[in-house]
């Protein structure tokens, strides 16, 4: 049963973002990797990180994926087939990317993995155990997150203001 | 409880090799993208794919070792991320005004 739902999960992720790669407009890329995000909070769900998988929706699907949005249609952008490359490079592109999945293929079934404590525990992902995690062992870093926020929304806002000396 | 349980007696089924399979592929799509497409907002959502895919391995690989930090480290990668794209978003619509287009091939002013 559960591994209907990984298969299912999985093939929607692969196959939304090879739309997403050979998509023309840049819209529909955007709405497939959407899709995809959806697919791997299903999988952070069966991994049992309802936590993460919550997150990740508000953040990805909530944030992110609006603000491409936002930017796609704010620059006007719906001109499809204004990026080709040449066949050559395309090609180049897919068999460097295929070579690299080899490489780590290769890597990972040479590896061996040390045998798993099977047992997953219910308490692993969720929000109890994490809040706990987060506010003890991570605090420092968890505090400035919040100053990377407030630099990165100063960085963006003085980068995009209007240069009155330049007009 | 009982429920959750199920859900994890379940999940002994579904080996760590098929999630650490799932994210390669994933990575692996992302730098195809990255090297394959010539407009900015399609390389940064390769961009978003491969941190996407790291994320799901080190959350795999915390949820099999029942060790929360992993998912921990996951959050902070999503924080990271978020600031990351609300910067590069940023600076894509400062090189669309200077540039009139997001074609990678018009930053080519730094060449030699």
């Amino acid at each position: 049963m559960s591994e209907i739902f990984f298969y299912a999960l999985s093939a929607i992720a692969i196959a939304c973002s090879l739309l997403m790669l050979f998509q023309r407009n840049a819209m529909y890329s955007v709405l497939y990797l959407l899709v995809c995000f959806f697919a791997v909070a299903g999988l952070y769900i069966m991994l049992n990180a309802q936590f993460l998988a919550v997150v990740h929706i508000i953040v990805y699907a909530g944030a992110i994926m609006v603000l491409f949005l936002y930017v796609l249609m704010f620059l006007n952008l719906n001109t499809p087939a204004a990026f080709t490359k040449t066949n050559f490079l395309r090609m180049a592109a897919i068999m460097t990317g295929g070579s690299l999945f080899l490489l780590l293929f290769a890597s990972f079934y040479k590896s061996e993995l040390v045998e798993m404590p099977m047992p997953v525990t219910n308490t692993t992902g969720d929000v109890q155990t994490l809040g706990k995690v987060l506010f003890n062992e991570f605090l420092i870093p968890f505090e400035l997150t919040s100053v990377l926020f407030l630099s990165a929304m100063v960085g963006v806002i003085i980068m995009n203001k209007k240069d009155k000396a330049n007009g | 409880m009982d429920n959750t349980g199920a859900l994890s007696e379940q999940m002994r089924a579904i080996p760590l090799e098929n999630f650490i399979m799932l994210s390669l592929i994933l990575f692996s799509i992302g730098v195809m993208g990255i090297l394959m497409r010539r407009n900015l907002i399609v390389v940064f959502l390769s961009i978003e794919l491969m941190l996407n895919s790291i994320n799901l391995m080190a959350a795999a690989f915390s949820s099999y070792h029942n060790d929360p930090q992993g998912q921990a480290f996951v959050f902070f990668i999503m924080v990271v991320a978020a600031a990351e794209v609300a910067v590069g978003l940023a600076m894509l619509v400062m090189i669309y005004r200077n540039t009139k287009s997001i074609d990678i091939n018009s930053l080519d002013k730094l060449k030699w």
